[in-house]
């Protein structure tokens, strides 16, 4: 093995990168001095036993972490990739056991006075797996073999940390099926998720709302039948060739039967819902593009009309999903998010709080350490979690939009030096840190705007702990460590 | 790779656009969201302040009254209100409160529900005090502060409340109570719950009297706990006390004038003619201003509002009353400085005016009489041949109206027609009608027949007792008067020009020598005789005013003659002839400023009318 501190690595190495990161990481030290700053405790910022002291300690080890990780070969990673792979889905499957309940979490392991969160370590292992395997001879998402793979190596750390009950975390892993789409996953399969959320926003949000003007059937059963007849044609249009006359007379025969189900519903069907009558529409609809595909010998209608099929049954395990299998809490809390519940004491509060605190930071915020929502701890979670109230309620518009731009600025950057591989792993792994990065600014700061569910994950680089600063140094600077070597990694 | 390979890896790169795409909606969306959040509404500005600054009012103590002699009338006394926080009292054991507060479930049920109501309450917030119950005395408060600690969300908040050291001048020094939404509406320096000048001084007065409120901001955490001063107290501000008044009243003479006044309706205004400060304001029926104070006050002031008797009105500037004969004065100095007549000139009377049909009735005296015999035995005919050569004098008007309109000016220019501007709210301006008003009544036909009667202070002209009493010191000062005030000097601070600076009337001084002879007159040898006293020389004029009941008994005078002290005007609804109240309760409350006590003889006197009532049993018509 030669010498790893190859003279070039500081000439090669993305400066631009590890600038924002940098300026990430002061700006984060800045938030969570003015989310953890207490004025009754008379103590220094860098004083240890705050939030503050010790983030200036993570953030420390974090640069330490990052200095060696950019002098380890990064063959390492690549070669044991596997064995990392491994080694931290049996430290995901015994963590329960050595856990100690954190509200309700069984996800933190104590190491001598530092408990860490293997789940965030866990992610560049998994990372560097999907790289590995992706990278090899041969290798193709057409594959059926190969994508169930695929499929496997993300859905068992997922599986291993729902166990755990840190629901959040795991679905972080979802994010990696960004990365497959990029390296050849079918786009219609984002699409499949993407309208599954809507059926399951739209259905649950309007479950139980009747249908106006005396029709029998809920508002959400009959939207949710109507999109899925919609995404079907629309799928037809665009994957086959059947002609537009056939296309328009499924959508005739498809408003026509809501029309006489409408209007004859409360006679004729007064047991019967609208919402079966569309869905026995849908279905034919469906039996019928199998009776095309037997015809024209075109597996295509038979996807299309299993499209059509899985949507019916996703919508329907939704509202029993939601009704049967989901805790109270979070039940509650999709119900807030949609809208259905606006209790300001209950689960809404700490909603309704961030939006109070970013909404009074105004264009330029009240200042360092004046935020009240969040020193008075009206803001829960007001250093980790929600840490995006404390940069919006103190740093206002200006300082908040200048946190997204560092952070789109770091995502498309990332993007750039993920495609410069010429390495498919390095490639891989690359789009793996730009997902997870997406993901998290994605579901957290959505979060704090009340605009995506609330799903308890940090802002990377900005909410307070240890675990999770690791873990992203770790995942940013073995990248950058591959980025910088990329002329080298020739296999 | 092939060529197939290639083309395949050229397409799966294009997919970053996607993904890079994305992630730039993302962030944009978020920006949007941002900028509505942060940019577009103050809303959460508010919604956040509210959640933290808990601002504790300070409350300024209220201004002292004392009268012109310094001695005290107004001042103040501690009570305690009872605040609540709504969104903190939830789980408050109610049956508890109640007992502890001696109110019922009812009351307290519809009290949170009016709290709670937006409409009857504006400044209404879930976070915020709001005033629960008000002014509980020191003996309920140190019984529910035993307790207070079982009831969180209730505050006591020590105020300050009105006391009397006496139950005189009710309508003078008006009354403090609760502001009303339409005040809190108009200034936003009221909150729901804060006390406000209702009546009197204490409303024309009310920015001197409250002084500033201060206020300490304090942080509250989300547990509701106190967090010490916001940025060190730099935003707190201390409460600045209010101003002190000095009343132009004489309490002796007030308490003796609503004595006078006892089982009467009516009016007694004095005025110090060359200050033009009000020395007693007495309007009758009165209340004792004590009523109106703590938590009675709202059964109170219900029952006096639907007396039938008006107690609450103000007659000496409210009450519009024809001003009858102590109106010949003005008369008088109109047609002299007019030229219409010289004190030697003198009209016939045969037991009144009697022209073209037209007749006004006269009692029975010596004929014909020139001005001051006229003023002195209060000919009616004497003033109706005045006003009909006044307005038929073709030389110096060319019309009617033009006699009018100068009539109208002199009448205005001596204060009548228009408020007079006294530093108390309400006032009425009284009636003088001017060439227009007749123009429309009768049809642009008319003369000085046609309005002879406002010659004699009847017919259309209506004024109030204070503007007769400034009539009387504007004679007394001999053609001029300083706009009657009540308030002699607030606290550190100049009075207003309005109230120091003198006002001319068109009159030269000369004629108001005639006139003063001519009310001398009256004192010595007309109808005002019970006036006279060896004393000092007094001078006055008698009214007996029509109206569509029995007559109101009226008397303008002032005294001394020379150097005058004090002018008066004396009201007695009802009373019947001048002489008959207005006359010797005129000269009591003189004799009680001048000399500064009554003889013995008065004292009886002043009994006797005192215990006089008038029977107003059709008053409530």
């Amino acid at each position: 093995m030669r010498d790893s501190r190859t003279p070039g690595i500081l000439a090669n190495m993305d400066w631009f990168v590890l600038i924002l990161y940098l300026l990430m990481l002061a700006f984060g030290w800045v938030s969570v001095c003015g989310a953890s700053y207490d004025p009754d405790l008379q103590k220094d910022l860098w004083d240890l036993s705050t939030r503050s002291g010790m983030q200036l300690v993570w953030i420390g080890t974090s640069l330490l972490l990052a200095t060696i990780i950019m002098n380890i070969d990064e063959r390492v990673w690549t070669t044991f990739s596997v064995a990392i792979y491994l080694g931290f889905m049996l430290l995901l499957l015994i963590t329960p056991f050595l856990a100690r309940d954190i509200k309700g979490s069984l996800s933190w392991i104590k190491i001598g006075p530092f408990s860490l969160q293997p789940a965030e370590f866990a992610k560049f292992a998994t990372a560097l797996c999907l790289g590995r395997f992706i990278s090899k001879r041969g290798f193709s998402m057409q594959k059926k073999w190969d994508a169930i793979i695929c499929w496997a190596l993300i859905l068992l750390p997922m599986a291993l940390i729902i166990l755990q009950k840190e629901t959040g975390s795991a679905l972080v892993y979802a994010s990696f099926f960004l990365m497959l789409y990029r390296e050849g996953m079918s786009g219609s399969i984002l699409v499949a998720g993407i309208s599954a959320v809507m059926y399951f926003v739209v259905g649950i949000r309007f479950a139980d709302t009747p249908l106006p003007y005396g029709g029998i059937g809920s508002v959400g059963g009959v939207a949710v039948m109507s999109l899925i007849t919609l995404f079907t044609l629309g799928l037809l249009r665009s994957y086959t060739d059947l002609p537009g006359r056939t296309l328009r007379r499924m959508l005739g025969g498809m408003l026509l039967l809501g029309i006489v189900a409408f209007m004859t519903g409360k006679w004729v069907w007064s047991a019967v819902s609208m919402d079966i009558v569309l869905m026995a529409g849908v279905v034919g609809l469906a039996l019928y593009l199998i009776y095309i595909a037997a015809r024209e010998r075109v597996l295509r209608y038979v996807f299309i009309s299993l499209f059509a099929l899985f949507s019916i049954g996703a919508h329907q395990s939704a509202n029993y999903i939601i009704k049967n299998v989901m805790q109270a809490h979070q039940r509650t809390r999709i119900y807030v998010l949609l809208g259905m519940e606006d209790d300001p004491r209950g689960a809404g509060y700490n909603v309704i709080q961030a939006k109070i605190a970013i909404g009074s930071g105004g264009l330029a915020g009240k200042g360092f350490k004046n935020g009240t929502q969040t020193k008075l701890k009206y803001v829960p979670e007001q250093d980790t979690d929600f840490i995006f109230c404390t940069v919006g309620e103190e740093e206002g518009f200006l300082g908040s939009a200048a946190v997204l731009g560092l952070f789109l600025m770091l995502i498309l950057r990332l993007m750039v030096l993920a495609e410069r591989q010429t390495d498919t792993l390095a490639r891989v792994f690359g789009y793996c840190v730009l997902s997870v990065f997406l993901f998290h600014l994605f579901i957290n700061v959505g979060m704090v705007l009340g605009l995506t569910p609330v799903i308890g994950i940090p802002l990377p680089f900005f909410s307070y702990g240890g675990s999770s600063l690791w873990g992203f140094t770790i995942l940013l600077f073995i990248f950058l460590r591959m980025d910088a070597m990329r002329n080298r990694m020739q296999f | 790779m092939n060529r197939q390979e290639k083309q395949e890896a050229l397409r799966l790169e294009r997919r970053k656009y996607i993904i890079g795409g994305a992630a730039v909606v993302i962030v944009l969306v978020f920006l949007i969201r941002l900028a509505f959040l942060q940019l577009m509404s103050d809303d959460y500005k508010a919604r956040a302040d509210s959640n933290a600054f808990l601002q504790q009012i300070k409350f300024p103590a209220r201004g002292a009254i004392t009268d012109r002699k310094g001695r005290l009338l107004v001042y103040n006394q501690p009570a305690y209100d009872i605040m609540v926080v709504m969104n903190e009292q939830l789980g408050v054991d109610t049956l508890d409160l109640c007992h502890s507060l001696n109110i019922t479930r009812d009351w307290y049920e519809r009290r949170m529900d009016e709290l709670r109501d937006r409409r009857k309450n504006p400044g209404f917030s879930n976070h915020t005090q709001q005033l629960f119950m008000s002014q509980l005395s020191v003996e309920e408060f140190s019984r529910f502060q035993e307790k207070l600690f079982r009831f969180p969300g209730f505050y006591i908040q020590k105020r300050s409340i009105r006391q009397y050291t006496s139950p005189i001048a009710a309508h003078i020094l008006g009354d403090v109570g609760e502001v009303g939404p339409s005040d809190i509406e108009n200034n936003p320096y009221y909150r729901s719950g804060d006390y406000i000048g209702k009546l009197g001084v204490e409303r024309a007065y009310e920015d001197v009297l409250r002084g500033e409120k201060g206020v300490e901001i304090l942080l509250r955490d989300a547990r509701g706990r106190l967090k010490g001063h916001y940025q060190g107290g730099k935003f707190d501000r201390q409460p600045v006390p209010g101003k002190s008044l000095t009343l132009s009243i004489d309490s002796a003479l007030q308490a003796l004038g609503e004595r006078l006044m006892s089982g009467k309706l009516g009016s007694i205004v004095a005025i110090e003619p060359k200050t033009g400060e009000v020395l007693c304001m007495v309007s009758a029926p009165s209340y004792d201003p004590r009523t109106l104070v703590g938590r009675q006050r709202g059964a109170q002031h219900m029952a006096l509002q639907r007396n039938p008797l008006k107690p609450l009105l103000n007659r000496s500037i409210l009450g519009q009353y024809p001003p009858g004969s102590t109106f010949k004065t003005s008369q008088a100095l109109t047609f002299l400085q007019e030229g219409i007549i010289t004190p030697q000139t003198a009209f016939p009377c045969y037991h009144g005016f009697r022209y073209r049909g037209l007749k006004v009735g006269c009692h029975a005296h010596s004929s014909p009489t020139p001005l001051v015999p006229a003023i002195g035995t209060s000919c009616n005919a004497y003033f109706c041949w005045g006003l009909y050569y006044m307005f038929a004098n073709r030389q110096k008007f060319p019309s009617v109206q033009a006699g009018m309109t100068r009539w109208k000016d002199h009448m205005v220019r001596m204060g009548f027609g228009y408020k007079l501007g006294i530093d108390l709210p309400g006032e009425k301006r009284g009636m003088i009608p001017n060439a227009d008003y007749y123009d429309k009544a009768y049809r642009k036909s008319w003369n000085g027949l046609t309005v002879i009667s406002i010659s004699i202070g009847q017919g259309e002209v209506t004024t109030t007792p204070l503007q007769i009493a400034n009539l009387g010191a504007t004679i007394a000062n001999r053609g001029y008067y300083i706009t009657p005030h009540v308030v002699k000097e607030v606290q550190d601070t100049p009075l207003d020009s309005l109230y120091t600076t003198k006002k001319y009337t068109m009159v030269d001084r000369k004629h108001y020598e005639t006139v003063v002879a001519g009310m001398r007159k009256a004192v010595i040898d007309g109808t005002c005789r019970s006036a006279n006293t060896p004393l000092y020389e007094v001078c006055g004029k008698t009214g007996t005013a029509q109206n569509r009941g029995h007559d109101h008994s009226v008397f303008m005078g002032f005294a001394p003659r020379e150097n005058p002290q004090i002018a008066i005007a004396v009201y007695v609804e009802n009373g019947g002839w001048g002489a008959t109240f207005g006359v010797p309760i005129g000269a009591l409350m003189m004799e009680q400023y001048i000399m500064g006590c009554l003889s013995e003889h008065s004292q009886a006197k002043a009994e006797q009318i005192a215990n006089k009532a008038i029977n107003y049993g059709d008053y409530a018509r």
